[in-house]
């Protein structure tokens, strides 16, 4: 399925030298850049093609608002209201009249069309600078007509590389724990969603407890821990078959798995005789291979990018604070030193930050700091919310958080949130149900 | 020195209670007598609830040592007199001496009933990061598998099962609820 995009590029990109938009991405941003999407045109004989494949009215105006979601929740963009626009979109996609969307104070503008060829979706979709009155971009794409949402977001996502100088993150994956039920008997559930919370999918049927999942970085498998047969282990399973094994065969429970950077090893916890020590399976070879031996609680192993290095959790100088060492397990060194108790540590997909949980005074934090404990910036407080994972650009953390339910401080609900790394643009990522322990896939198209 | 500035705070607010309170009163004697009854009534009733909410507080006080559990609400028994789980204090996994006495109840009547097995569940209370808290309560079941093994319970006749913060006993988010979560549980296993 997913391999099935033919991405072709249709028309030279323009020289990178002229200075066109830019939008930056690295502070706050309180101005998002006013954009115009405009709905992708399409003709009738397609239009009515699609419409009795996928059940959409018009689906050119259904992708162009996949890419407006998108693009506003990022926060970088103010996508302008439709109602405004002028120009016809089929016109608009082959010359469009700047003035006009300069009048409604457009800065860029997406226009597009959508064609129905020997059973499969065309998309072609152009960026236009209106201030330059230039075109930025022009690609097109062709693809099996259920995949018109995933087109949407490989529209979001170059949109965002061309004007951020980034790789975006639409085209993506999150798994997550889908929770049921009184906390003294909760069911969940593995299940996965697009990004924007759309075909969300059950993977577990909810008869035993699953926790943590996490994505492979460079394929769509997943590990997670799971109580099949009252036996607490971690297991490896392939989305697209659905066939899953348990890795390795330890005589004890193992948990809080992670894949390492290429995919090869899972790094985990196992807890023996009260003393939770880190070990590394490699998927190919089954060698198992133990980093900790320390008779503390050793625990949410993260590899760096790089895969040279693993920042854990460990409660060796009494409490649980963060350590870096060498993928050997040498020089084991504490990175965290701020008041409070310190967990979760997951290394950023770009090499230079730590994202970790904080409990302090009863409450709860989600924050970063540098690999060397240097520089911890906490970007939310709640009164209980843990587990950040990153966007794969290291632009975004998504994590849950508890509330309760009504003022008197009773009933519960767990719910998926996504900050910005500035601290911004905090936001409620809806799910069906309950929901914990979210994990974000790489970009499905690379 | 912040103390005394509240109570000198307190001290005003009360003062001012009492100067208005004697103003409205003179003002309407005769008019409002039977409204004063109710008031007093009223005030009594206050009182009592008063009352109510600080027995309430000495039988949480008096349910929890330090902050682990000395209550029985949640706990089973195994046999007469040997109750089924032991407490802990945040973030530990060290035994109390009651949790000892608990545990040397059940190691005596699992040398008395050698054909039982028994799984130790240990448990931790929500303020806690997931994976640590799995982590934590292994270790606090692997506290009470030791100590039944030192008073004569073999090591076989023992599995140890972490569930974290997954299967809290009780629903609450407040340090009584917590102090009932944080447990290991001994249950006969056949």
């Amino acid at each position: 399925m997913i391999k099935k995009f033919i991405i072709f590029i249709f028309v030279f990109f323009p020289i990178k030298t002229l200075a066109l938009i830019e939008v930056d991405i690295t502070r706050g941003n309180l101005n998002p850049l006013p954009l115009a999407v405009s709905p992708l045109s399409i003709d009738e004989t397609s239009r009515k093609n699609f419409e009795q494949i996928l059940d959409k009215d018009n689906i050119g105006s259904e992708i162009s608002v996949i890419v407006e979601n998108n693009l506003r929740t990022s926060g970088l963009f103010n996508p302008l209201d439709k109602k405004a626009f002028l120009q016809a979109p089929d016109i608009a996609n082959l010359k469009p009249r700047f003035e006009d969307w300069n009048l409604i104070k457009a800065q860029a503008l997406i226009t597009g069309k959508v064609n129905y060829i020997n059973d499969k979706l065309r998309v072609e979709f152009r960026l236009w600078d209106v201030l330059a009155a230039k075109e930025m971009m022009a690609l097109a794409f062709t693809t099996v007509p259920t995949n018109w949402r995933r087109v949407g977001h490989i529209i979001s996502d170059k949109v965002y590389e061309r004007l951020t100088g980034e790789k975006g993150y639409f085209d993506t994956r999150i798994i997550y724990v889908a929770e049921e039920g009184p906390k003294t008997q909760r069911i969940k559930k593995l299940a996965i969603m697009d990004q924007d919370g759309a075909n969300n999918k059950f993977l577990t049927l909810g008869n035993e407890l699953v926790l943590t999942p996490r994505f492979n970085p460079a394929s769509q498998m997943v590990t997670y821990l799971s109580y099949f047969k009252n036996m607490p282990r971690v297991y490896l399973l392939d989305i697209e078959t659905g066939t899953q094994e348990v890795v390795g065969d330890f005589p004890g429970m193992t948990f809080a798995p992670r894949f390492s950077p290429d995919g090869k090893k899972i790094i985990m916890s196992f807890a023996k005789d009260g003393k939770s020590d880190i070990y590394t399976m490699n998927l190919e070879t089954r060698l198992v291979e133990r980093i900790t031996n320390h008779p503390s609680i050793d625990t949410s192993p993260s590899y760096s990018p790089d895969g040279k290095y693993i920042t854990f959790n460990s409660d060796r100088s009494g409490y649980q604070q963060i350590y870096v060492m060498k993928n050997d397990g040498s020089d084991v060194k504490r990175i965290s030193f701020g008041n409070g108790l310190y967990g979760t540590p997951v290394w950023s997909p770009r090499g230079d930050l730590i994202a970790f949980t904080k409990l302090h005074k009863g409450k709860f934090y989600i924050g970063v700091m540098r690999t060397d404990g240097t520089g911890e910036r906490l970007l939310t407080e709640n009164y209980y919310q843990e587990a950040p994972s990153w966007s794969p650009n290291g632009r975004v953390l998504i994590f849950y958080r508890e509330t309760k339910t009504n003022s008197k401080g009773e009933g519960f609900s767990a719910k998926l949130w996504s900050i910005d790394l500035t601290g911004y643009n905090e936001r409620l990522i809806k799910t069906e149900t309950d929901a914990s322990d979210p994990s974000w896939s790489s970009l499905l198209s690379n | 020195m912040r103390l005394n500035k509240i109570l000198k705070n307190a001290l005003l607010v009360i003062s001012a209670g009492i100067i208005l309170t004697a103003c409205a009163t003179k003002k309407e004697v005769a008019v409002e007598a039977p409204k004063k009854e109710e008031t007093k009534k009223e005030e009594t009733k206050k009182e009592e609830t008063k009352k109510e909410e600080v027995t309430k507080i000495e039988k949480i006080a008096g349910q929890m040592q330090g902050d682990v559990y000395i209550g029985n609400d949640s706990v089973k028994y195994l046999a007469d007199g040997v109750a089924d789980r032991v407490f802990f204090a945040t973030n530990e996994s060290i035994l109390t001496t009651a949790s000892r006495e608990t545990l040397r109840a059940q190691a005596a009547w699992l040398r008395a009933n050698s054909n039982i097995t028994v799984v130790l569940e240990g448990h931790a209370d929500e303020r806690g990061t997931r994976e640590y808290n799995l982590a934590l309560g292994e270790r606090r079941a692997n506290a009470a598998k030791d100590y039944l093994m030192t008073y004569g319970v073999s090591s076989d006749r023992i599995t140890v099962i972490s569930y974290g913060k997954e299967r809290p006993v009780v629903s609450g988010s407040n340090p009584l609820a917590w102090s009932k979560n944080r447990r290991s549980v001994t249950v006969k296993a056949n």
